[in-house]
């Protein structure tokens, strides 16, 4: 999993984990969820490359809501992005409108620290604070 | 059963059972009529069930006036109401059914049972409630506020038959959640209406709603008001009825 942090020792920087659709295919859906939550947790901006499906969605929200605490974690910011018909979804499967990949980049983060987040058609725009 | 099939039998029965041939023909009767009885009984079964009421949920952000409109229906069709109404989000902390509320729509009668649904987000915080209560209840109130939030998905998934999609047509309707939420719903292949609640708002946009989600029939109205309501029951009764 790629990672970026722009500070070496992570106590005062942002790491930001983009997390490919290879690595996210090998997983079931409570060890996807697991391993974002996890990163947000930790403070985390998590990049899913192919994002969820509608159900492990459902099941984010509803594991986001058993562990909001009100001494620390109080959930996530979510957005996602549906890949055009620039994706690597087939021309046959887009053209008999079967295409249920549903991949789309999502960014997730924790709700504390992610002051806004702006979406528009080609454009998501996140500003985090450092505390 | 048909006349060749109790030709077969017959021929089937041993010379004895043939010479009493009458009570042959009684005890085949016996079992048409059994048979026929249980055909029936399965048909009416299947009748009954097909006439169960539908769960339909009632989901949406918070504040966008959930249980305002369930309240609605339920008074208009019941004379009950189902739950207190709050401007401060969160009122709603665990989902309510109503049970049997009985719609008549040009001379045909639909029931459904109306699940109101605490608003669903991606995040609680309980300092949000904190100018209007003790930091006590606050935290309390966050903490309702996310069992329900989670008891609402659990709804969503296993226990309603439809949805009412409700939105605040003052606010902007792309949201994540909402999205999300619109997602879920039509991955489930379950009917969903758009309810534009709040046009007694000046700021009040049904278009707005209305291209967000162009794939659904989006109805304008005011459940605190009453507005347009008629056209809300035509609409349930036609989706859900």
């Amino acid at each position: 999993m790629p990672t970026a942090t722009n500070d070496s020792d992570g106590s005062d920087g942002i790491q930001i984990d983009l997390i490919s659709g290879e690595r996210m295919n090998e997983l079931a859906t409570m060890e996807k969820i697991r391993m974002i939550l996890d990163g947000v947790h930790d403070g985390n901006i998590v990049i899913l490359e192919e994002g969820l499906t509608p159900d492990e969605e459902s099941k984010l929200i509803e594991t986001t809501m058993a562990e909001i605490n009100p001494d620390g974690f109080n959930g996530i910011e979510i957005e996602t992005y549906p890949k055009g018909e620039s994706s690597n979804s087939s021309l046959l499967g887009r053209i008999m409108g079967n295409d249920e990949s549903g991949a789309k980049l999502t960014v997730i983060g924790p709700a504390n620290r992610i002051e806004t987040l702006h979406k528009d058609e080609t454009l998501i725009s996140t500003l985090v604070s450092r505390s | 059963m048909n006349v060749n099939v109790c030709n077969v039998c017959l021929s089937e029965f041993s010379p004895v059972v043939r010479a009493d041939t009458p009570r042959v023909l009684e005890a085949l009767t016996m079992g048409l009529f059994t048979e026929l009885k249980d055909s029936i009984s399965r048909v009416t079964d299947r009748l009954f069930s097909d006439q169960e009421p539908k769960r339909i949920g009632i989901y949406g952000p918070p504040n966008a006036g959930k249980t305002t409109l369930a309240n609605r229906i339920a008074r208009d069709w019941t004379g009950d109401a189902i739950g207190t109404e709050s401007h401060i989000p969160h009122e709603t902390r665990r989902a309510r059914r109503k049970e049997n509320v009985q719609i008549e729509r040009n001379g045909k009668s639909v029931t459904i049972d109306i699940v109101d649904t605490p608003g669903v987000t991606t995040k609680v915080d309980y300092e949000e409630f904190t100018d209007e209560m003790e930091e006590e209840d606050a935290i309390r109130r966050s903490r309702e506020a996310t069992e329900g939030v989670a008891e609402a998905m659990h709804w969503l998934r296993e226990d309603v038959d439809g949805v009412i999609y409700v939105l605040d047509s003052a606010e902007d309707p792309i949201t994540q959640v909402n999205t999300m939420l619109i997602g879920i719903i039509e991955s489930r292949d379950l009917p969903v209406l758009i309810f534009a609640n709040k046009i007694d708002l000046e700021e009040s946009s049904v278009k707005r709603i209305e291209d967000a989600f162009p794939q659904h029939k989006t109805v304008p109205l005011s459940a605190k008001e009453g507005d347009n309501m008629d056209e809300v029951y035509d609409a349930i009764a036609a989706y859900f009825g």
